[in-house]
């Protein structure tokens, strides 16, 4: 009976500390969905490969934090987006704005295409030219007629 | 000859980027607040709560701001550093005592010494927000019409104080 109610009162406390854990999520959902979706696209500056949404560094808890009280206090996303840039710089941004220092950035792998279909096109004529030139010699021709003979036989 | 130049080239190219790269650190990001004014606050002092600091008090002087915390291990390897500055008085230097408890803080002053000529206290790290802070410590050059005019992310080491930090205040007191 012991044991029982042991094991009981272990599921409860279980279930208790779950219920607690999720309690924030379900503050204010439509809030929580915007602050994930902008938080989604930024990184977090503490653990660098983690989007500030999926961190657990307190200094993503606190952006995420004051995320939401902008989105309570009614700003736009592009608000909330201005106001990290002011203070992280364009690196907390995943997707990096189009202005003149990130051009080789962003059309530096188009460069490289167009410069290796470049490179292709002139293999390609070169190769082309060098099969036409190649004819063969009055030796290499009789050598050649022989050989086929031979391999008809 | 030339088949073989082309792909060592591209090689040693690569090897150039990749040698950069592993010397690069990817934590110091430049801070856009270099330039830009120092936000602006009112807190708490953290030995006399009663009392308020705010970076408009110091128009007019070249001053540090160096964001510390007492859970912040590297802010230790600093901090003889920064003593030492205290010490020489070559600039005011102000703490921002950042996400902290003000015992633990105050405790942590007790025991290695306090450089600052005072720290405000940031508890729930809103200050830090608006300043960009990300990895304590941080340390701020403010010149004397208030704008940021350095940022050093990580600890101040004596090679960085004497080649960066104290060269750019001399300029800006120059000025």
């Amino acid at each position: 009976m012991k044991k029982i109610l042991t094991l009981l009162l272990l599921v409860l406390l279980t279930s208790l500390s779950v219920a607690k854990e999720a309690a924030p999520m379900a503050e204010d959902e439509a809030v929580e969905k915007r602050m994930v979706a902008i938080s989604d696209e930024m990184r977090c500056l503490v653990c660098q490969n983690e989007s500030l949404s999926g961190s657990h560094a307190e200094l993503a808890q606190d952006l995420r934090r004051e995320i939401r009280t902008m989105i309570k206090a009614g700003k736009t996303d592009q608000e909330i987006k201005d106001f990290m840039v002011n203070r992280y710089g364009d690196f907390v941004l995943y997707r990096p704005p189009m202005k003149a220092t990130t051009y080789l950035l962003w059309f530096g792998p188009f460069l490289l295409l167009i410069m290796a279909i470049g490179a292709l096109f002139n293999y390609l004529r070169r190769r082309g030219k060098g099969l036409v030139d190649a004819a063969l010699t009055p030796e290499e021709q009789k050598r050649a007629e022989a050989l086929l003979k031979e391999a008809g036989r | 000859m030339k088949r073989y130049l082309i792909p060592l080239i591209l090689f040693l190219v690569l090897v150039g980027f990749l040698a950069r790269g592993l010397v690069l650190d990817p934590h110091e990001v430049p801070s856009p607040l270099v330039g830009k004014p120092a936000p602006a606050f009112e807190l708490a002092q953290l030995a006399q709560p009663q009392l308020k600091f705010s970076p408009a008090e110091m128009r007019g002087k070249v001053w540090l701001l160096n964001v510390w915390a007492s859970w912040c291990v590297s802010c230790r390897e600093e901090h003889p550093v920064l003593l030492g500055l205290s010490k020489s008085g070559a600039v005011p230097l102000y703490g921002l005592n950042y996400k902290d408890q003000r015992q633990d803080g105050m405790r942590w002053l007790a025991q290695f010494g306090d450089p600052y000529a005072l720290s405000a206290f940031d508890g729930d790290g809103r200050v830090g927000i608006d300043y960009g802070v990300y990895g304590v410590p941080e340390t701020y050059v403010i010149d004397k019409a208030g704008v940021i005019r350095y940022k050093q992310i990580g600890p101040v080491t004596a090679e960085v104080l004497e080649k960066k930090i104290l060269p750019k205040v001399r300029e800006l007191e120059a000025l």
